[in-house]
């Protein structure tokens, strides 16, 4: 029996605001920072966008791409470190919402941005195990850098979901092998209560970022055998457009690799989206027998790492969805600064 | 707007995945919900029916001077859809850019419409984007 990806489902708001533009706010040369972070525009939330609401447009997406009756999904994971309600799952509104009915367990998960790879693997487990049919789990986040802070040039809206499940006619792409590397180590931050995140600076990058993906990453092929030449594409957290680049040439995976699923350079970092739409990226163009390593990351802090490998009921589902370049280029709407702000709640009308 | 739990919690159905109801009897279709059928009176049979959000525009009316609750929101766009299974709905489109025009396609998307201060409820409801 395979276990694996079902279906998958992608969704990131139309509004967009250039590196230019926030540069010129805070007076910095936006051409190093473009260069820098390998950045030049990113997504912003309408007013009425929230990651519930992210979060079911990509459900949704998924359930249609999986071709399976939503009453069918026992159970919902959202992961976020930007839900709507401090108390008031995510995962409630979005199973009401894709239809799943009452009988499904739900519960919304938060580290950093890994809790939505977190997800896939606790459907994974219950899928595997018997306990439900499907599983359903999303990322989505509408990250918030603090005005003037490095982040505010990535930080950015989006989501994935995705249908895991079982069965040799409709898992499109097998998820061979799963597993994480965590350790606590204090890289960035949100106490209860406080508007934006703070981080370790340049802190986050060697011990965070880098050592926990390289460190489940080489756990994954010491387990499985497996080594950088065996896959045909790898997928790594996007913070910015760098940091995936230098930690796949350190694993040995070159840039061909990892090309299809970088988006940040276009849509900023999701959190807990990232990954997830790199995967989907992947996918859209990923043939059957191709295999891809996916390994995810969440400050505080941890990675998850996946072995996958496509099968040919992938080509059934092509054409059910738009595919994650498309809805890049699709519809974009440029806003300047001060509707930025405004869309992300920093200002209102008395 | 309403203020209450009980309000917000009966309508969910009907604000998340555009659910109304069929009669039976004659095959028509309401949205939102009745519980007679305006055609069948005593003779109804009515069952939930789920709406695809498919539809297109019948009428529009830009807002530029919006109810308090809608304030950060204006200018917008309220319309009047006709859903491919034929009953017509009100409801918000979003990101419209002024290219709203009758006959438009819609689908329904789904997104935030009212949010009650800084400590209430939030309000998920459907609304409209150009397709
Ligand atoms: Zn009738």
């Amino acid at each position: 029996m395979l276990y694996g990806i079902v279906g998958y489902g992608v969704y990131f708001p139309v509004y967009r605001i250039k590196v230019e533009e926030i540069a010129s706010v805070w007076h910095e040369d936006a051409g190093s920072i473009k260069k820098g972070l390998n950045i030049t525009e990113k997504t912003v939330p309408a007013i009425d966008e929230d990651a519930a609401t992210i979060a079911v447009e990509a459900a949704r997406r998924a359930v249609s791409h999986a071709g399976i009756d939503a009453g069918e999904i026992g159970a919902v994971y959202c992961g976020s470190e930007s839900h709507p309600y401090a108390v008031k799952p995510t995962s409630t509104v979005v199973a009401t919402a894709i239809g799943a009915g009452n009988n499904v367990m739900a519960a919304d998960l938060e580290f950093a941005c890994k809790a939505g790879t977190a997800g896939m693997q606790i459907a994974m487990g219950l899928a595997k195990s018997g306990m439900i049919r499907y599983g359903l789990a999303v990322g989505s986040d509408t990250s918030q850098g603090r005005p003037g802070d490095a982040l505010e040039y990535t930080a950015s809206a989006g989501g994935g979901a995705y249908v895991i499940g079982g069965g040799k006619d409709e898992v499109i792409a097998e998820i061979t092998h799963t597993l994480s590397f965590t350790s606590d180590t204090p890289d960035f931050w949100r106490r209860e209560g406080a508007s934006f995140p703070s981080h370790g600076g340049r802190f986050t990058g060697e011990p965070g970022y880098f050592k926990h993906i390289i460190g489940a990453t080489k756990r994954l092929f010491e387990v499985t055998g497996m080594e950088a030449s065996d896959f045909d594409y790898a997928v790594f957290h996007q913070p910015n457009g760098k940091f995936p680049i230098n930690v796949a040439a350190r694993l040995g995976f070159d840039m061909k690799k990892i090309e299809n699923g970088l988006v940040t350079p276009m849509i900023g970092n999701t959190y807990s989206g990232s990954s997830m739409i790199g995967l989907a990226a992947t996918l859209d163009i990923a043939k059957p027998g191709e295999k891809i390593l996916v390994t995810s990351f969440g400050s505080g802090a941890g990675s998850d790492s996946f072995a996958i490998e496509v099968t040919e009921n992938i080509e059934k589902n092509r054409g059910r969805s738009v595919k994650v370049r498309d809805l890049i280029e699709k519809r974009k709407i440029y806003v300047n600064y001060s509707t930025y702000l405004k869309n992300r709640s920093s200002i209102r009308k008395k | 707007m309403e203020r209450s739990s009980a309000n917000l919690w009966r309508k969910i159905n009907s604000r998340y995945n555009l659910v109304g109801c069929k009669c039976q009897n004659c095959g028509t279709l309401y949205f939102p919900s009745r519980v007679v059928c305006r055609k069948c009176g005593r003779d109804s049979k009515i069952t939930e029916a789920k709406f695809s959000g498919n539809g297109v525009i019948s009428s529009y009316t830009n807002i530029r001077v919006p109810p308090d609750s809608f304030k950060d929101e204006a200018p917008y766009t309220i319309a009047i859809v006709k859903l491919d299974e034929g009953p017509s709905v009100e409801g918000h489109v979003v990101e419209s850019g002024g290219e709203v025009k009758i006959g438009s396609r819609v689908r329904a998307v789904f997104r935030k419409m009212y949010v009650e201060g800084d400590e209430g409820l939030i309000y998920y409801h459907y609304k409209f984007e150009l397709v």
